[in-house]
Formats: structure tokens, sequence, C-alpha cells
């Protein structure tokens, strides 16, 4: 079950590239796993670590300050391609509580709400100030200045002060806030899925009179 | 008078159990499937919350993933496997779920076989834990990937939480071309509207060159529907789709058949249905297409050049442009013709059916594979193997020098050992050509099966058409 989340105040860190798929994200050698932890050292594994396992000093995350960045700056359709959840998981295992990107790809868009993190759009050029904040800052110095993502008042606070507005779906938000159970939310519905069921068996009986296997 | 609705309208009214307000409502789930790498997290989050699995009945599995593709394959053949297809079989085991396990000849890649034994049908809502899951769109389903969090509602509620998505109409007109393929079309198709042309739609294939596809191309349509963006692709039932479901397993028998292709009928859209977006596409002067860079929408004709990033006017589309050309190796302007490859991979949910096993056979009948050249050939089920097999295919295959392997997702999934080795060149039918997808460093030019199939013989990229294909009559 998620934990509520209200705002995250942190260090950004930028990966302004288009189409980041979910295999870049966790790498299937990654994916062997029945269980949803550990997966931080699976992230970004091809980009971050080399064939020996050393770091590339190049990849943002492996570079102060932002290998401690709990917000991820990214670039547009972010998490298309499989629809692995460990994506997710990884990110948050890392870390990061907050992506923020000019756009989603759908499946991985569920992903991030259905476990609390932040999937926040931001158009291009409210992020493209968000990067250059963030690059502002010399590799290498710390600590960085913050950058805050406010979900009760859907707000994010740049570095430098200045604020932009973002707007997220209601029930969206409600969840974040009050990391809601989701399957238990449903559940209370029992009975229009029994009411459901029963009317539908009549009117589709080949769907739920199934042969066995 | 009603409203005229679409396809998808209708499917969307008849499923929904609950309004949740937002515009978020419980949608019935009428077919769930399961497979090893996406549920054991569901699962284990299901009996920790002391939750029981709701319909069963309605609930299938199958290992496909991490599976083995080596003939004489064990649960134990692939490192990281075990666990993972032990767990799928107790799970579904303790759950009383159907489990098309190793040595089943119903096992196979999760979308090929839901159409193959009945369980995808027309009208119907079908969820699975991965993306391509839009394949069995074809048979006029409504079918998404989701993540293992909503597999885990699915399974304690039989519904998934769903906001309307916009509408988006596809129609295709012309005629295809001899010697091209339905993967060429949608390849060209999401060359056309980019991989976040379809985003969060739900999208209705319809024309004339969709409807004269047979059923398995559709299939190959439809799987790519989530390289557009799109939630969800299908294409409404017609006389082709019933008589594809005629007497399969799971599909509706006896006295439940013809009401159920009465309803099926109902489906299609309504004369003026309204849909949020509409994109036409001609297919009369397509040619065999073949990617050459890292996203399905870096594709070109065969007898193209390579792209120059420099002539890109949009900025982050030439640094992507650039990353891609750097990470495949390629140079702007090379024609993709003539460019050497070192592996072939006929297989993944995207064409690995009987009909593209045809189709590359058609191509090998009486050839070689070009020296030091290696190339798998991968059934996506036991039973399109057999099927291969009782046609004679299988010696087409081995004869020209592919290996003839077990069921699975093999090179696509890359998890299973079946993988590209850094810096090799790969013709791969499959779907996603990302950095990394078939292996670190693998390169990977995606196409269809006879464009595959002509580039095992010839050892580099060849237009398909210029080699005279064989008639597959007495090749058994």
């Amino acid at each position: 079950m998620p934990e509520p989340i209200n705002r995250i105040t942190g260090i950004a860190a930028p990966l302004p590239r288009a189409n980041v798929d979910t295999d870049a994200i966790i790498p299937k050698a990654h994916l062997l796993t029945i269980h949803r932890s550990g997966l931080g050292a699976g992230l970004f594994s091809e980009w971050r670590f080399d064939d020996d396992g050393r770091e590339r000093p190049d990849f943002v995350l492996n570079q102060t300050p932002w290998r401690e960045a709990t917000i991820l700056l990214a670039g547009e359709n972010f998490g298309c391609g499989s629809s692995r959840e460990h994506a997710v998981w990884s990110l948050m295992d890392f870390g990061i509580r907050c992506v923020i990107a000019p756009s989603f790809a759908s499946i991985f868009h569920e992903n991030c709400q259905k476990n609390g993190l932040a999937a926040v759009t931001l158009d291009e050029a409210a992020l493209a100030h968000l990067v250059a904040c963030a690059q502002a800052t010399p590799s290498g110095s710390r600590p960085a200045a913050a950058t805050t993502v406010d979900i009760e008042a859907c707000r994010v606070t740049a570095p430098d002060g200045r604020e932009f507005p973002f707007t997220m779906e209601a029930a969206r938000r409600q969840a974040l806030l009050e990391g809601l159970d989701e399957i238990g939310a449903s559940l209370r519905h029992d009975d229009a899925m029994a009411a459901f069921e029963a009317r539908d068996r009549a009117r589709r009986p080949w769907i739920h009179a199934l042969p066995t296997a | 008078m009603t409203t005229p609705r679409s396809i998808i309208d209708k499917i969307w009214d008849q499923h929904v159990v609950a309004d949740l307000g937002d515009g978020r409502v419980l949608l019935h789930i009428d077919r769930h499937m399961l497979h090893e790498v996406t549920s054991p997290q569901a699962y284990a989050g299901l009996a920790a919350a002391g939750r029981r699995l709701r319909r069963p009945d309605l609930t299938f599995a199958t290992a496909d993933h991490i599976v083995s593709t080596e003939n004489g394959r064990t649960d134990d053949t692939v490192p990281g496997g075990p666990e993972m297809i032990r767990a799928l079989r107790a799970n579904a085991e303790a759950t009383g779920v159907a489990l098309f396990d190793l040595g089943d000849v119903r096992q196979g890649i999760v979308h090929v076989i839901a159409p193959e034994l009945g369980i995808a049908l027309p009208g119907a809502t079908l969820v699975c834990g991965d993306s391509h899951t839009s394949t069995v769109g074809a048979l006029g389903a409504m079918a998404w990937g989701i993540g293992t969090s909503e597999v885990e509602h699915v399974m304690a509620t039989q519904t998934a939480i769903l906001r309307r998505p916009p509408t988006m109409r596809i129609t295709v007109g012309g005629t295809r071309p001899a010697g091209v393929s339905a993967k060429d079309m949608v390849l060209k198709l999401i060359a056309t509207i980019g991989t976040a042309g379809a985003t969060s739609y739900g999208v209705e294939y319809a024309g004339p060159a969709i409807r004269a596809l047979s059923m398995e191309e559709r299939m190959t349509v439809c799987n790519m529907s989530v390289e557009l963006g799109a939630r969800f692709g299908l294409i409404a039932p017609d006389e082709v789709t019933f008589a594809y479901l005629k007497g399969r397993p799971f599909a509706p028998a006896g006295d439940l058949w013809e009401p159920a292709v009465a309803a099926w009928r109902a489906l299609a859209s309504d004369p003026g249905a309204r849909f949020d977006a509409e994109i036409e596409l001609d297919v009369s002067s397509l040619t065999p297409q073949v990617s050459w860079g890292t996203s399905p929408q870096d594709c070109i004709g065969v007898g193209d050049t390579v792209p120059d990033p420099e002539r890109e006017a949009d900025p982050k589309r030439r640094q992507a442009m650039r990353r891609a050309l750097d990470y495949i190796g390629l140079e702007p302007g090379t024609p993709i013709r003539d460019l050497p490859v070192d592996m072939v991979f006929i297989g993944s949910c995207t064409n690995s059916r009987i009909e593209d096993l045809r189709a590359a056979a058609a191509v090998l009948k009486g050839r070689r594979v070009a020296a030091g050249l290696r190339a798998l050939v991968v059934p996506g089920s036991g039973q399109v193997r057999r099927q291969a097999e009782a046609e004679g295919l299988d010696r087409v295959f081995t004869a020209a020098g592919f290996e003839w392997r077990e069921p699975g997702c093999s090179m696509c999934a890359g998890m299973n050992a079946d993988r590209v080795p850094p810096g090799k060149r790969c013709v791969a039918t499959s779907n996603r050509n990302f950095e990394g997808r078939q292996g670190p460093g693998a390169r990977t030019h995606l196409a269809s099966p006879a464009t595959a199939a002509a580039a095992a013989v010839a050892g580099r990229i060849v237009d398909v058409r210029s080699l005279e294909a064989h008639s597959l009559e007495g090749s058994a």
C-alpha cells in the first residue's frame, strides 16, 4: 500500500531525454525476482555501470549531488515500452519520489500512481527551466539547492524560487495525499460486482460459462 | 434515434460495474492472463492482505518470458528462472487457475495462446501484465497491458479502475503491394505518427486494407498498438474473426455459438460514430520496412537511406537521432540495404504465428543461411510448433541452417539466455529496438518475417522482393 505523500523537497536530477523506456529504467537482468524490494540496484544499470560493473562517471545519477536525487526531471513519453512495474519499484528503491516530465507513457503513469510515486506533468518550458536550474549546480558541489513539489498545492518550486503550477486529476492527487488502499476501496463495491456478474451471465453466458482446461 | 456509437463505446458501456466519480469507473474484466514475470508480486500482495482470487475461472496462466527455448528445456535451464516458474505453478495451483505449463502443447507466448485457445473473444475485456496484450484486440476485444498492482486489483475484484480513454480511428486504405506484409504496414504507421502518436487513446483500426488482413495479420498490427502509445487497439470482428474462433477450446460452443456471433456482429461502430481523432494511411505504395535506430518509429523503406539528424528541425528529435545512430553504429546517408547482419530472430508475440513461419519458410526453402550468421526461429506456442512440423516447415528452417526452438518470448524479452551479443547486428521480427532490448549493446533492426528470412540468406539487409519466393507445396 502506498505511503501518503504531500510534499517532496530535494535534489532534482536532470535526464531530459525523450522516450526513456522501462527497459532502460530497469534492464531485464534485474527482473529475475519474485520480490518488489532491492530493485534500486538495477536502476538504469546499463547507463549507470560499465560491463565490469563500475560506475560510468558521465551518467547523471553517478554524480554528486544528483546521486542523492529524490526528483527526476525527464523527457517526453517517459516510461514507454514494457509494462514492468519493476521500473517504478526501482526508481523508488533508489530514492526517487517524484518524476516530472512533459508526458508519460500510459501504463507507466498508472504504475506510478499505484505505488505512490508522484508523476507530475509540466510543459516543456517549465521543465527546461528546472533542468537549467539543476544543471547550474556544478557537478561535485554540494549541497544543491532544493526543488519542491507540493502535491497539496499542485505547485513545483524551482531552486531559484520560480513557481510552476501543475494539474493533476483529483482522484490521483487524493490517492497520493492519502496513500489509499485502492483494492480495499474497490472491494466496497462488492454488491455492484455481484449484480453485474448476475446480469452479465444472462446477457453473455459465453463469457462466464467456460469449458474447463 | 440513438446516438451512433463506436465499437469502443459499446464495449465500454457493457462493462461498467460502478461509477467511482471523477470520470473513473470499475470496469469488468472478462479474461485475465498471467505470466511469470509480472504476477508473483501480485500474488504475494493478495496473500499478504488475506484476499482471495475472485474469478479463477476467468484467469489463465502460462510461463513465456523467462523460459528457455532450448530443446529439452526444464525449469532449471535458465538461471533465475526456476524460482519464477515454480512460483507461477504454485500460485496457479493454490488458486485454481488453469496453467499452460512447460511441456503442455498449449504453452506459449501469452498473446499467441489467448486467441489460439479461444480465450480472447470479440467484445471481451482482457488484461495481462504485459504491454503487448494489445495483440488480441485483433479479435475485437478491448485488451490492454497493466502493471503488477493492477494485476493484483484484477485478481481481487475482477475489475480494473479506468477513465474512459479518448478514441482514435486509424483508417488504412489502398491495396497492399505484393511482398509487403502487415508488419510493414504497422511499422510504417508508427514511423508516420510516432511512438507517442496515439498516447492514451483507444484505437480502432478500420478501412479496406485492415479488412483485407487475415486474423493473424491483424494480430501483428494490433500487437504494436502500444508502440503508438495507445492504451489498446482493436479491429471490429467480422466473418474472418468468427471463422478463426469457431471450434477453439475455450470459445463458445454448442447452443452458445450463434447468440455469441449475433452479439459480436452488433459490436461494429455505427455509421457516423464519433472519434476524438481520425488518422488515415494509404498502403498502395508501401515498401518493406526496416528500422535504422532505437525506437520503433525509426523506420524507413528497405530502399531508403539512414536519415541525417542535421536535417531535422526539432532539436530534441535531432539529439535523439544522433544518440540512436551512435548506439546502432550507422552513418547518415547509408543505404539500409546491404548492411551486414550477424543474427536473425524470427519469433515474438508480433510474428511467431503459423502464417509468419510460412512467410519466412517460403523465402528460405532451397536456400541457406549466410556463413557465420546465427538464425533462430521460435514458434509462438506449442501448437504453432506442432502445426509447423506437420507442414514440414521445421525441416525447411533447419535445412536452411536455422535453429528450431521451443516456444517462448526468446530474444524479444532477452531474459532467457537468447540474446544478441554486444555490438552485433540482428534483424528481428519483434516489436522493440530499444537500446539493450535484445541484450546489452545489441543492435536490432525490426522487420517482417519475410525480410528477416531474406536477410538471413543474404547475410545483409535485402529487399525480399528481389528474391524469388518458392512454393511451399510439397515441402512436407
